[in-house]
């Protein structure tokens, strides 16, 4: 399998299926281990790094046939492609941005990932889309066992598996949903939302994670604490909050279908004339956009959209995305005229088959 | 005790951290907010989890403790990985499994203020029921072979490679 293959196939998260899909756009659980006989990796020599991969590497390929495997060496990617992963949501932008031998493997259906000399000797990661973090579990748990046949992690008596950084030692497990709340965050509910989250020690992120902006209206909830609660205890503190949040939005969003219904119309049916007219556009406001977008299609305001296609369009039309699909590096200005042109063609589908689209 | 920029009393007493050496600071109140509300930005500034752990653990360590004492303290050293406690506060991660034990004092009063828990309680690893403090053996012999190759030393570096092997070898039976 090759990396050029996933810019061509949708991935698990964005299927757009599973529980509660209209809202939670994937369910992921991380865990985080370390082989005990080599020192964590900001001690670890290229030497050590090099033995750590290797060893790893034959593990991962005893998860899953070869063919249904990619696995890609950092290190010799160029600048786009590792954007590319990180978009992809299959590295961490600390995993593309770092130095020295590292890896990562990616499942074809894009299911896990297993990030090798990351923060930790290695990190395995499970999606799921929609909410459904019970199956995100039983896979990240059969993965770390079936890892663990071959190897021997570092653990401590007391206190679990051992950690790189302290704060994820004991489960090493980060359960985090994706939610899409455009709703609450017009109805300016949504720092109550967090605060209340934050309360019960829950973190709030957004779309890319650590320090990132909640771009489109994403948010990641997952738990601080690793230690001193199991796996199942972690799994219902996330779980067990987001039929909460949930529940807010579609208040949120019948509230303004009822007390707002032309502005909502309005709003929507305007982001949607703009994706399909736009000459040149960032990021930004593409992320900004489909998101009301995404909102118009789930409430049944536009109709000849898909939510996939809609799920789709928010990773594509990131730079690293736009940029494989054409082909060529671009800089800014001529990313702008690409994705613009790139949405055109995808939310004007009926037009280009009576060829009356002229660029 | 007079205060270091003014001739007010000093009333704060603050020991700065985030420097090479640990560095006392007596201070009235008026310059002592001056100077914390300068110093507070910095965590979030830097970003990331790690810079506000060292922040945590900085916090943590200047309760009573003296400048000579925190000193002391940063140059503790892990005899498997080699790390100080310095370098780790400073970076926010740990060099080896063997720090836990070794900075056990320091790290048990951070780990539960973090998590509020001292111990752990789910999924148990199945290849070292009571610990992986053995293999860390390794670490530190894999690290010594380095050295002594380093040092031309290479008759000791050929008995360290041996005993690696025999260590590897006995796990594996």
């Amino acid at each position: 399998m090759e990396l050029d293959d996933l810019s061509r196939s949708r991935g698990e998260w964005l299927r757009g299926g599973g529980p509660e899909s209209d809202i939670v756009i994937s369910s992921r659980i991380r865990l985080a281990r370390n082989l005990a006989d080599y020192p964590f990796i900001s001690r670890a020599s290229e030497q050590d790094r090099s033995q750590i991969e290797a060893s790893l590497k034959e593990c991962v390929f005893g998860l899953q046939e070869a063919s249904q495997l990619l696995y890609v060496d950092i290190e010799e990617l160029d600048g786009v492609d590792r954007q590319f992963l990180v978009e992809r949501q299959l590295i961490s932008r600390e995993h593309a941005e770092s130095q020295g031998v590292r890896a990562v493997a990616i499942d074809h259906r894009e299911k896990f990932s297993l990030m090798i000399n990351e923060e930790d000797h290695l990190r395995i990661q499970v999606m799921q889309s929609g909410l459904d973090l019970q199956v995100a579990w039983d896979r990240v748990d059969e993965i770390d066992d079936l890892i663990e046949q071959k190897v021997t992690y570092a653990c401590h008596e007391r206190l679990g598996y051992l950690t790189a950084c302290p704060t994820n030692v004991g489960t090493g497990m980060r359960v985090s949903v994706m939610l899409h709340l455009p709703a609450l965050v017009i109805t300016r509910q949504i720092d109550k939302a967090f605060r209340a989250m934050q309360k019960i020690s829950l973190a709030v992120r957004g779309l890319y994670g650590e320090g990132s902006q909640a771009m489109g209206d994403f948010y990641q909830i997952s738990n601080q604490v690793t230690l001193g609660r199991s796996e199942q205890q972690l799994i219902s503190q996330v779980g067990d909050v987001v039929p909460q949040i949930i529940a807010w939005e579609r208040k949120a969003r019948e509230f303004l279908i009822t007390e707002s219904h032309e502005n909502l119309h309005d709003r929507v049916s305007r982001a949607y004339g703009i994706l399909r007219n736009a000459q040149t556009i960032s990021s930004e406001e593409t992320m900004h956009l489909l998101s009301s977008v995404r909102m118009g299609v789930n409430l049944g305001l536009i109709q000849d959209l898909e939510i996939p296609t809609v799920n789709e369009l928010f990773i594509q039309t990131q730079p690293a995305h736009l940029q494989k699909l054409s082909g060529t590096e671009l800089d800014t200005a001529d990313r702008n005229i690409e994705r613009a042109r790139f949405l055109r063609r995808h939310l004007n589908k009926e037009k280009d088959t009576n060829g009356a689209e002229n660029n | 005790m007079r205060c270091q920029k003014c001739d007010k009393p000093a009333t704060f007493h603050i020991t700065e951290l985030t420097g090479g050496k640990p560095q006392e600071l007596h201070l009235c109140e008026e310059h002592a907010r001056e100077y914390l509300t300068q110093s507070g930005d910095e965590p979030s500034s830097t970003g990331g989890m790690a810079a506000a752990l060292a922040h945590q653990i900085a916090q943590q360590m200047a309760v009573g403790q003296t400048a000579e004492e925190l000193e002391k303290l940063d140059q503790q050293t892990c005899p498997v990985c080699g790390i100080t406690f310095y370098e780790f506060r400073s970076q926010g991660r740990l060099g080896c499994p063997h720090d836990y034990v070794c900075f056990q004092k320091q790290l048990d009063p951070l780990i539960y203020s973090i998590h509020g828990e001292a111990e752990h309680a789910g999924k148990a690893p199945k290849r070292c029921p009571g610990g992986s403090e053995k293999r860390t053996e390794l670490i530190r012999l894999r690290r010594e072979m380095k050295e002594a190759v380093a040092a031309e030393q290479y008759e000791r570096a050929s008995e360290l490679r041996d005993r690696i092997h025999r260590i590897e070898k006995e796990e594996e039976a």
